[in-house]
């Protein structure tokens, strides 16, 4: 399977709105932490090792 | 040519000799709202009196850019050739994270409208001809009458107004108030504003010059003329440009207001020195609203009501979409034909439709303007990844323009065309010898498609010939349809068809709604 980079989030707004609420009240540490866990989550959920290879490439990318 | 700012003229009022006979409506603050407000009241057959502080239109332009829905609602007030004639058309936003455009926007892709989806033309012209229409119909305008306070009772309200010769009492069934931003009405009936202030400041900047820049909106993230910040350039009539520039929270406003400081700025934007500045201020964000707009005999309308952050032009087109929601309603109270209770319909509506307006600019505030911390690392992030993924494009945020919002309506539907469903503005279409929206918007209107109206008392029947916009718009797969259409050009309810009991079933609904 390909990575797919095109628009695929009904709401991108909406979405965008709730990444940051989650966020509310943490300090730095428990961001990252957060955010830690939500890329292996989400990881986890895709599981094809061919696309979470493109994502972490482009996760790279002009780095 | 710099804007004429032309006072108009002030003549004592009459309730100064003697008191007046209570009005039927008054109208505090004659800006674009107030003056809207009297002319749609008018449109309905209802006299007001409007009174001003002031005697001349908005100095600096403060709004520029007038959606497709206002425009369409200056249209039925008389304005709106005027307005698209001056005006710069656009539909087209392009947004740039450095040098390189990373996200645009085509807001009307399809044809067959009267209005174009954005003209940019400053507020001072609106205004100037909202008051020529005005003085037209008759409306009493009074000038330099600045409301001090206002006295609240079950089925009147009282105000002082303050005149150079002197003060006097207003007393009116109805008080619309039109007063701003900084509304001194809600003051003295000590409403609260709840809502919150961006900790940022913007240099907003018209300058005149010869260039010859697309009449596109540009938006820049971190552009390499502006140290990192974000910026905006939009053209106007008259070779005005709007610059808006992000300047951050630790600068001291007075300052940068400085045309020293100001004009080194601009230079950068447009990369030469032959420009004017024709009006600039500073400006620190807010979004808020009233709990409720309608308090007894006194109805908060446009900015007195709610206030949003300008990046999505969401402010006076909302204001204007105030006035659509109470014309109608409070002309049918002020006429006796309907309880002043169906007024609880306008605070419903706009409260949704402000809440929504305020949703979407304080999203884009934050998104120019994020905190240190995750929201700037998020904002980054997307910034980043536009230029690599289409996917993070469109969550580029410079602002999402105005559109109206589709009231939450519990109303008879059908398998109809989405756009044209109940709660939604009546979407435009040429028709015979027209447009579709010009042959609506006084009165409710049953629209049948394909088939005959059923005759509906109060109603109005349109049976225009179908063709491929109308068919589009309204028909979809079906072969007929009937629509009911309020006088705020809102889609009461749709059928693919109905008895005449079943429509006024639904225009009582929607009356009462
Ligand atoms: C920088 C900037 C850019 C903007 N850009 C846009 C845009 O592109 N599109 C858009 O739609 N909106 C825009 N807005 C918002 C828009 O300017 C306002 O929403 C609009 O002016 C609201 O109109 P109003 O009639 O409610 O209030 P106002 O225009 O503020 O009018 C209020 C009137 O009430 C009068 N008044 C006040 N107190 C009293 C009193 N006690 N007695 C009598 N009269 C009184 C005042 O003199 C004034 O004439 C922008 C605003 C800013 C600041």
């Amino acid at each position: 399977m390909a990575l797919n980079t095109k628009p695929n989030i009904a709401d991108a707004d909406g979405f965008y709105a709730k990444l940051l609420a989650i966020h509310r009240g943490l300090n730095e540490a428990q961001s990252h932490a957060l955010n830690a866990r939500l890329v292996l989550i989400l990881s986890n959920h895709i599981g094809d090792a061919e696309v979470l290879d493109a994502a972490l490439a482009l996760a790279r990318d002009g780095v | 040519m710099p804007y004429d700012y032309r006072p108009f003229p002030y003549t004592a009022p009459p309730g100064l000799t003697a008191p007046e006979p209570r009005h039927k409506v008054a109208i505090i603050g004659a800006g674009p709202i107030g003056l809207a407000m009297a002319i749609e009241l008018a449109n309905h057959g209802v006299a007001s009196v409007v009174l001003d502080d002031n005697n001349v239109v908005s100095v600096g332009s403060r709004a520029i850019c007038w959606s497709k829905r206002s425009l369409e609602i200056l249209d039925r007030l008389g304005v709106g050739d005027q307005s698209v004639t001056k005006g710069v058309t656009w539909k087209v936003g392009r947004t740039f994270h450095r040098d390189r455009e990373v996200f645009n926007f085509d807001l009307l892709p399809e044809d067959g409208h009267k209005m174009p989806a954005f003209v940019n033309l400053q507020q001072y012209y609106v205004e100037e001809y909202l008051v020529e229409r005005a003085q037209a119909l008759g409306i009493d305008l009074r000038w330099k009458n600045k409301v001090v306070a206002v006295d609240r009772h079950a089925d009147h309200a009282v105000l002082s107004v303050e005149t150079p010769d002197g003060s006097y009492r207003l007393e009116a069934d109805w008080v619309s108030s039109c007063d701003g931003a900084r509304s001194p009405v809600r003051g003295m009936l000590g409403l609260e504003f709840e809502g919150e202030l961006f900790e940022e400041r913007f240099l907003i900047a018209d300058i005149q010059m010869e260039a010859d820049f697309p009449s596109e909106r540009w938006f820049w993230f971190e552009p390499g003329f502006h140290n990192g910040q974000s910026a905006l350039l939009h053209k106007q009539p008259d070779n005005i440009y709007r610059i808006d520039l992000q300047l951050g929270w630790d600068t001291d406003p007075e300052v940068e207001k400085q045309p020293e400081r100001v004009i080194p700025r601009i230079e950068k934007v447009v990369g030469h020195k032959n420009f004017t500045l024709d009006w600039t201020s500073i400006y620190t964000f807010q979004c808020r609203r009233l709990r409720s707009f309608v308090h007894g005999p006194v109805l908060f309308v446009g900015d007195s009501a709610h206030i949003v952050s300008p990046f999505g032009a969401r402010g006076g087109n909302g204001g204007l979409q105030d006035v659509d929601a109470l014309g109608w309603r409070l002309a049918a109270v002020v006429k006796g034909a309907q309880s002043p209770d169906i007024l609880a319909g306008y605070d419903r509506e706009r409260v949704f439709g402000a809440d929504e307006n305020l949703l979407n600019s304080s999203r884009s505030t934050r998104f120019m303007s994020p905190e240190a911390g995750v929201e700037r690392l998020f904002r980054d992030a997307v910034l980043h990844l536009a230029s690599r993924a289409d996917f993070a494009r469109p969550m580029v945020n410079s602002g999402r323009l105005s559109r109206p919002c589709v009231y939450p309506l519990n109303a008879p539907d059908a398998d109809l065309p989405k756009p044209a469903r109940p709660g939604a503005v009546a979407p435009d279409a040429p028709i015979d010898g027209g447009w579709l929206l010009n042959a609506l918007g006084r009165d409710f209107v049953v629209l049948a498609l394909g088939q005959d109206a059923p005759a509906v008392p109060g109603a109005r029947s349109l049976t225009p010939n179908v063709n491929d916009h109308l068919k589009r718009r309204y028909l979809g797969g079906a072969a007929k349809t009937i629509y009911l259409i309020r006088p705020d050009q809102i889609v009461a309810a749709r059928w693919v068809t109905a008895s005449a009991d079943e429509i006024s079933a639904a225009m009582a609904a929607a009356w009462g709604a």
